[in-house]
Parts: structure tokens; C-alpha cells; sequence
């Protein structure tokens, strides 16, 4: 099903070249940041505690949205993701909106890195007496130094993820180990832990933030065409992701939450690298130090190989101008896309909160999970069971996709408290691009060629 | 039955310039928009404490006081930190109208894309 882009007269294609391993790292490499910043912002929203329901809660979102998307993307591999599940099964509108979430909450993602990366390094700079150090051309040269990675090649960059992934993880295990949870020599939970200052509220309210200890594990999926067997890949590397990352956030709430106020933890930018400073240990403080770097830097690279996938995907299927959709003859790499989106991760990086860019990140992230749930009922009920070869088939079907919605509601109203402005700004800006693409875009769609699997007939059409 | 096939325009270099450009400054304003008109954010109250200056005045205990200490921070620069709540009064028009919009939008996705949809589907597998 490998779709190819004509270059000079030649077809070219994404190459097969991903196994299992660099889809874990393609999951786990973006998430993984979530656990060295963000997550903490659940704790300002609702305290230490809140934060940790937040966080199951969201373990049981993204479980259903593994499960559901480790059956429809196993069955529909193609690239894109999401976006391509939606092309076939709800129609082109909701492609093109997909497209744009997937590209939204990774782009800002990818932003939202890029800060925590440039503060790290100026906060370690002033540490080490360089208080003139600046954040500002950090951020900059590490989106333009990944987007370079990127416009080379998918191997070596999701290779390049995979060492800094793992190396990010074990300082993860390592600070765990070293804080000794066992005892109460370093961690403090009976004098730190202070109840839930906003009440039951502020559990709800923590949702919001709660999501980002997992955002982005969904992407294993935008690798679909350059994955060398996806009916196993995909389900392996994304269900072991979520594997991963459910330990690493329940790790990285226990040392945080042990460690600091919660007041303090609520608003910090690099709370493990801070957990690693309370320690009072130089080699923890470097471990963690590397372990920001390294897991902001994988996570960023993930973010531009995801969100230019998607970018490439709609404009090869002219969604968006058709320039977009060109293969680099060479380095076979999306390049046009890639290098459209450094200029927008760039300008969020430089001159917005990071709080506000984890906003964006989230509700474009929350857009798809509530699409996610329509788009698998939607699915089976289009293509039943026997009707078509499935690479996986999720257990307890509607289930996960109810439970989804309703937590994806949930969390609206979570966004709703205290972010209420940016969700209203950003589905009146979906709801114009759905109106732009529907009377003026759609135009220059091919019909046919939205729907390229073998399948049969859908139910009801 | 034939399947009926339809051949799109060709977009001229300039159409594609400007539906890049329109896309882009599109999401410059949604994104830009709410941070501009300084409307982001949420809503911040200020929690009543006996004494800013001191540790115990700021409602700390002996364990978070070296805590914050081992951070670098005194009673003077943590104060704000630890007295900053968010304000989570909110108005039900304004939680009606979010409701609306989410609502709205996606009933107005599902309504296009069953049009589409239907395009698609003629195309290549032919009309029934």
C-alpha cells in the first residue's frame, strides 16, 4: 500500500525501513518528555494528589486510545496515521481537520521543548556563573538543528531517538533508585503531601495537564509506511510505549511529590532536573541535566518527523497545496513539509508561555481522541468483524471508545477552567479552516483516490 | 454501474502561495490571538497568609522550608509562588456558549464529511 510521490517524472516512495524498537522510540521518544516537564502543571491546577488521579485517569484515556488505534491503524497502514484512518472511514473534512490537529499538537509539542531546553541550559549556565547566558538561540538552534536531522533522513533520526530515549529513561530509573523510595531518608510525603487544595474541582481541573504525561503516544502510527511489517510493529511498539510510560510517570509523580512543595512543583519548568538538585548529589544533578536535554531533544525530533508527515500526507492528497507533497529525491525525507513547519515551531518557541503552548499542544491532542472514539465505531460498524482483515482487534468493543468520549468531555471542561479562551479561539479557528477546506479546497481533491485500501464496500454507503 | 470520475482543477503556483499563506496566518491569529488581547491563561487569586516575610508565616512546615531552601528561595521570593491560586469562579453563559462551540463544530465535521464522503465512495466503488 506504499504510496509514492512522482519527482521528475520517477516515482518515489517512503522507505520500509522501521522495526518494533524505533516505533517504541518514536512513542515513548515524544512522550517522555511529558515526565521532565509539563506534567507538573497538574500539580498547580490541583495539587500533588490531584495530580496523581490526573494521571491515572489519563493512563485509562490513552489506553483506550492504544487499543483503538493499534486496531485501526494495524488494519489501515498507511502514512499519516489518524489522518489516513480518517480519509477512509469518515471522509475528507475530517481528514484535512485530523491532519491539522496531528500537526498542531506536534508542532507545539516540538515548541514546548524547544523552551524547556533553552531555560535548562540558561539555568544550568547561571549555576555554573554564566549569568549573561540566554535561552533565546538554544531554542532556535535546536529546532533548526533537528529539522535539519529530519530533511536527511527518517533512519538515522529515529535512530538518533532511540539512544537518547533510552538513555532518558534509565536517568528516570536511576533518580528513582538513587532517592531510595524505599525509606524516608530523602523523600518527604508525609510533610510534602498537603490533601487537595482546590477539592474535587481541582482533581477535574488537573486533567487538563494530566494529559501530557502520555501526549503524542499516538504518533507511533505516522510512521505506518515506512514501517517494514505494521500489523506487528505498530501494536508492539505502541502498547509497550504505553507500557513504558505509565511506569516512568508513576516513578516521576512519586520522586516530584517527595521531593518539593507542591506549590513549587506546580509551576516549575524542569521538575525532575529540580528533583535531582534537592537530592544534593553533582552526578544525579548531571544525570538529569543530560536526561532534559536528551529527552527534550528526542522528543522535538519525533515531533518534526510526525507533524511533517501529516503536512506531506495532506498535500500529497491535495488537501492542502500539492507542493507540499514531495518526496526529497535523495534523502526520500518530506522535506518541504519539514522546513515549512520550523518557522511556526520557532515563533511559538520564542515569544510564547510555555504553559500556553502545552494549551495548544493538548487541545489539538484532545480534538483527535475525541475524533478517535466516533472514527472506531464508526469502523466497525462500516466494516464489520468478518467483513475485513484486521492486524489487531481490540477487546470489549464500544467500551474503550465510550469510556474515551467521556473522558475526552471530562477533559474539555478541565481546558474549560482557567484555559477557557485558547478552547474557544481554537475550535472557532477549526471550524473556519472545516468551512475554508469544504467550499473553496475540496475542489481539488481527487474523490477516488481517497480511498486506496482493498476493502469492500462500506456498510450503509 | 460506471463509477463517475472527477477531474480537479489544476491549482495555479499563485493559488497555492495564497492558500499556504491564508492557512498560516489563519493559525498565527487562533494561536496568537487569546496571548494578544491578553486573555489566556487562567484566572489567578491571591490566598490570605499571616506573614509574607517568614517561612511559618507562609504556612510552611520545617521539612518544605529546607525544601525550598535547598532551591534557592526565601519566604520574600517564594511568597508569590505559594499564595498564587487559580480562581475557578466560572460563568455558566460562558460555559453554555464552549459548549456550543465544541458541540457545534464537530456536528458541522460529521454533516461535511457525510457529504464527501459520499463522493468518495461513488467514485470508487461506483453509484448504487
Amino acid at each position: 500500500m506504499s504510496q509514492t510521490t512522482a519527482v521528475h517524472g520517477e516515482k518515489i516512495s517512503l522507505l520500509r525501513v522501521l522495526g518494533p524498537g524505533h516505533i517504541w522510540a518514536l512513542g515513548v521518544g515524544i512522550v517522555l518528555v511529558g515526565e521532565y516537564m509539563g506534567w507538573n502543571f497538574a500539580v498547580g491546577k490541583g495539587g500533588a494528589l490531584a495530580a496523581l488521579i490526573a494521571c491515572w485517569f489519563a493512563g485509562l484515556l490513552y489506553t483506550c486510545v492504544a487499543m483503538i488505534d493499534s486496531e485501526v491503524t494495524s488494519t489501515v497502514a498507511a502514512a499519516g496515521g489518524q489522518y489516513a484512518q480518517a480519509k477512509h472511514i469518515v471522509g475528507p473534512v475530517m481528514a484535512f481537520n485530523v491532519g491539522l490537529y496531528l500537526v498542531f499538537a506536534y508542532t507545539m509539542l516540538e515548541a514546548a521543548n524547544a523552551i524547556t531546553l533553552g531555560y535548562l541550559v540558561q539555568t544550568v549556565g547561571t549555576m555554573a556563573g554564566f549569568e549573561d547566558v540566554h535561552d533565546k538561540p538554544f531554542i532556535v538552534l535546536t529546532i533548526v538543528f533537528l529539522a535539519w536531522l529530519n530533511y536527511r533522513g527518517v533512519y538515522a533520526t529515529l535512530t538518533f531517538n532511540l539512544v537518547l530515549t533510552a538513555i532518558a529513561f534509565v536517568a528516570v530509573i536511576i533518580l528513582f533508585a538513587a532517592v531510595k523510595p524505599w525509606s524516608h531518608e530523602l523523600l518527604k510525603h508525609g510533610d510534602l503531601l498537603t490533601g487537595l487544595p482546590y477539592g474535587m474541582l481541582g482533581v477535574l481541573a488537573s486533567l487538563h495537564f494530566g494529559l501530557w504525561y502520555y501526549l503524542g503516544i499516538e504518533g507511533t502510527c505516522q510512521a505506518a509506511e515506512e514501517v517494514r511489517s505494521p500489523a506487528r510493529s505498530l501494536p508492539m511498539g505502541t502498547m509497550t510505549g504505553i507500557i513504558t510510560l505509565l511506569l516512568a510517570a508513576t516513578m516521576t509523580w512519586y520522586i516530584c511529590a517527595g521531593l518539593m512543595p507542591w506549590e513549587y512543583l506546580g509551576q516549575a519548568v524542569t521538575p525532575l532536573f529540580d528533583a535531582a538538585r534537592l537530592t544534593e548529589s553533582q552526578p544525579l544533578m548531571v544525570l538529569l541535566f543530560i536526561g532534559t536535554c536528551f529527552s527534550t531533544m528526542a522528543s522535538a525530533n519525533g515531533c518534526i518527523n510526525d507533524a511533517s508527515r501529516a503536512w506531506f500526507s495532506m498535500g500529497r492528497d491535495r488537501y492542502l497545496p500539492t507542493w507540499f507533497g514531495a518526496v526529497h529525491p535523495t534523502n526520500r525525507t518530506p522535506f518541504r513539509s519539514i522546513m515549512f513547519l520550523v518557522p511556526v515551531a520557532v515563533v511559538f518557541a520564542y515569544f510564547a508561555p510555555l504553559d500556553q503552548v502545552i494549551t495548544f499542544s493538548i487541545l489539538s491532542g484532545l480534538l483527535g481522541y475525541t475524533y478517535m472514539s466516533f472514527n472506531v465505531i464508526m469502523f466497525r460498524t462500516k466494516w464489520p468483524l468478518d467483513s475485513i482483515k484486521r492486524g489487531y482487534v481490540h477487546p470489549f468493543h464500544p467500551i474503550p471508545a465510550i469510556v474515551l468520549l467521556l473522558l475526552c468531555s471530562l477533559t474539555y471542561f478541565a481546558v474549560f477552567l482557567g484555559y477557557g479562551t485558547q478552547l474557544v479561539a481554537m475550535m472557532v479557528f477549526f471550524a473556519v479552516a472545516s468551512l475554508w477546506f469544504h467550499f473553496h479546497r475540496y475542489k481539488f481533491v481527487r474523490r477516488g483516490d481517497q480511498f486506496t485500501m482493498d476493502w469492500p464496500r462500506p456498510q450503509g454507503y | 454501474m460506471a463509477n463517475s470520475h472527477y477531474e480537479p482543477p489544476k491549482q495555479s503556483v499563485a493559488g497555492q502561495l495564497f492558500d499556504s499563506i491564508f492557512l498560516l496566518i489563519l493559525v498565527f491569529v487562533a494561536l496568537f490571538a487569546p496571548l494578544e488581547m491578553g486573555l489566556a491563561g487562567g484566572g489567578k487569586t491571591e490566598l490570605a497568609v499571616a506573614d509574607k516575610t517568614t517561612w511559618v508565616g507562609l504556612g510552611q512546615n520545617a521539612v518544605q522550608q529546607a525544601q525550598w531552601e535547598k532551591l534557592g528561595m526565601t519566604p520574600e521570593t517564594a511568597a508569590g509562588i505559594i499564595t498564587s491560586r487559580f480562581d475557578y469562579s466560572f460563568d455558566v453563559t460562558a460555559l453554555i456558549i464552549t459548549l456550543v462551540v465544541v458541540v457545534g463544530y464537530f456536528l458541522l465535521l460529521f454533516r461535511f464529511s457525510k457529504i464527501e464522503y459520499r463522493d468518495v465512495i461513488e467514485e470508487r466503488f461506483g453509484k448504487k
